[in-house]
């Protein structure tokens, strides 16, 4: 990392499409072998664990697309030449000062909602589920998380679409994004309405489909009482 | 604070020695990861701090009379602070009556400190603000009792951003309370208004929000008829705010049992009397620190007001940058108002963790739930 960007070595040969589409294979694999496991859960109670799947079908299908495809495979390493750096594939400095930013930003807020769910459910939960056995581990994953969700998932939604929203801050760092293109050509152009029009209507777009989704899984988890 | 065991120390007034390592072993030496996690901390921190000591304090230049003899010092250059923290702090108001907004600024704070303190809740916190408030309004605007009059398009800085984030979080939330109840209503016209209204308004940037009540409202409005620049700029800073308080009032709404509604209605509540006395504050109560970030947020979202021509503290320091004589110091002109806003921003915080731990003191003390 330095401030032509962030340079990482690349991989390049006649194999990497036949190694990406293993992994994608082994990704739809593995989903497919969880549900399996559920649908076997609901109907014997009985549990095995999913990662030794995961683990061996991510490394055994890419690993045939390797074998098959004729074992073509480099690692493209950046080096120093002149001022700036050749070779390997770089997200440029603007990009990953961007990406840093947002991240930071957003995963604050987003702990907070999350401690927020997780202090809304009552201590008698904790209590139950330790005078079980489970660990402190266990207990969130399979007992406190699963009902602090009711309380987390519309805020989460809101950080969501503020993260997207927050995307044209990229403009004080000279990346010419959405917004700022738009700008430009109201600027040139005059059509104000027209531009302000092509600004909401992208954000529209992308905010009410992340909405909806989150809205239906909002109500998948919600309480269902008597 | 339901999910960490209780500690064995003893809390006494005075702390031995010996009692203080025992606290910093166990908060952040307990376990492998979190000595892990101090030893980078520490790391970090060794590797940073003198380098930015250096620059911030030891090298750093207080005194210098011009920029030339500023720029010769290694580190920052603070007397450009004390050059133009007036044009930071407040903005293009005219320079003999600055102490005008100065006082309107403390009142307020003052103001909202007072309504922070519990035991001061009640008729006489009302009237308080409404007398607050007219002097501030009297401070700020002048023309009446031998003070000038100074339009509102010459406000600028800190008191411009502070009016817009209070009045924003104080109308923004009553209204946020209401979508939230909107969007769960029964009735189908109530909750496809909500959630229109919500969904249009968390699906737009603030800036086009900003844009479009200041450049298209303008065109839709009868000739010569125009509303007050601020007074748009206030206005869209609290539809926005009300759709993103009512999404995590929302949250708060669902976490309550059924249970509570029946307890309501078999005592014969009517349908506002039971959201007010006894479901809104339970769901408040439990979503205090998305709410909290939320106002934060706000606070720092003002700064976009500048879109519409507005001088707000950010626009404000910028203007001073602009000086062609004291050029070069953005560093240390986005520092001093980082440091402002971060002191807003952390005092919220911290208000509202001390809120927190009365609220939890609270429901120790009546066990229920």
């Amino acid at each position: 990392m330095s401030n032509r960007g962030l340079l990482v070595p690349a991989v390049e040969g006649h194999s990497v499409t036949a190694i990406g589409v293993g992994l994608a294979i082994a990704v739809g694999a593995i989903f497919l072998v969880a549900l399996l496991q559920r649908v076997r859960f609901r109907q014997t109670g009985h549990a095995r664990p999913l990662w030794p799947w995961a683990i061996g079908l991510g490394i055994a299908l890419p690993l045939a697309g390797w074998l098959l495809a004729g074992q073509d495979v480099r690692l493209d390493l950046p080096r120093a030449s002149g001022f700036s750096f050749e070779g390997g594939w770089s997200l440029s400095p603007e990009l990953f000062a961007l990406l840093a930013g947002l991240i930071t930003y957003t995963a604050a807020f987003i702990a907070e909602i999350v401690r927020a769910g997780i202090q809304a459910i009552g201590q008698g939960q904790w209590e139950a589920a330790q005078s079980l056995g489970l660990r402190r581990g266990k207990v969130l994953r399979l007992v406190i998380v699963p009902q602090a969700l009711r309380v987390i998932v519309p805020p989460l939604t809101s950080q969501y679409l503020n993260l997207i929203k927050h995307s044209s801050l990229a403009v004080a760092i000279g990346y010419p994004d959405l917004v700022s293109v738009v700008n430009t050509t109201l600027n040139q152009t005059g059509q104000a309405i027209e531009g302000i029009l092509i600004i909401m209507g992208a954000f529209m777009t992308v905010s009410l489909l992340i909405s909806l989704l989150m809205n239906w899984y909002n109500k998948r988890i919600a309480l269902v009482e008597r | 604070m339901s999910s960490t065991p209780p500690t064995a120390a003893p809390q006494l007034p005075f702390a031995t020695a010996r009692m203080s390592w025992r606290r910093i072993r166990e908060s952040i030496l307990h376990s492998p990861a979190s000595v892990l996690g101090t030893v980078l901390v520490v790391w970090l921190i060794l590797m940073a701090a003198p380098a930015l000591l250096n620059w911030l304090l030891l090298k750093a230049s207080f005194t210098a009379p011009d920029a030339r003899t500023c720029r010769e010092a290694s580190g920052a250059c603070w007397s450009f602070i004390r050059e133009k923290y007036r044009l930071i702090l407040f903005g293009t108001y005219p320079f003999d009556q600055q102490w005008r907004p100065l006082l309107a600024t403390l009142l307020l704070i003052g103001s909202i400190v007072v309504t922070g303190v519990q035991r001061l809740r009640g008729r006489g916190l009302i009237v308080w603000w409404a007398l607050a408030l007219a002097t501030v309004a009297w401070l700020m605007w002048g023309g009446l009792f031998g003070l000038t009059f100074v339009e509102n398009v010459r406000w600028g800085g800190l008191p411009l951003t502070l009016m817009l984030s209070v009045f924003g979080i104080a109308f923004a939330f009553p209204f946020g309370v209401c979508l939230a109840l909107g969007r769960r209503s029964r009735m189908p016209a109530i909750k496809a208004i909500c959630v229109g209204y919500i969904e249009f308004i968390r699906g737009v940037p603030l800036i086009s929000l900003l844009f479009m009540s200041s450049v298209m409202l303008p065109l839709f409005l009868p000739e010569g008829f125009s509303i007050d620049k601020l007074l748009r700029a206030q206005i869209a800073i609290i539809m926005f705010a009300a759709a993103y308080i009512a999404e995590i009032v929302r949250g708060g709404l669902q976490s309550i049992p059924k249970g509570q509604y029946e307890g309501a209605d078999s005592i014969g509540l009517s349908y506002w009397q039971q959201m007010r006395k006894v479901i809104v504050p339970q769901a408040l109560k439990v979503v205090i620190p998305p709410l909290v970030s939320t106002f934060i947020a706000l606070f720092k979202d003002t700064s976009l007001v500048v879109i519409i021509g507005i001088f707000d503290l950010t626009q404000s320091a910028k203007a001073a940058l602009a000086d062609p004589a004291w050029s070069g110091f953005g560093v240390e002109a986005y520092l001093f108002i980082g440091l402002i806003y971060f002191a807003f921003c952390y005092c919220i915080s911290k208000y509202s963790s001390t809120l927190e731990r009365s609220l939890a003191r609270e429901q120790q003390a009546s066990p229920g739930r």
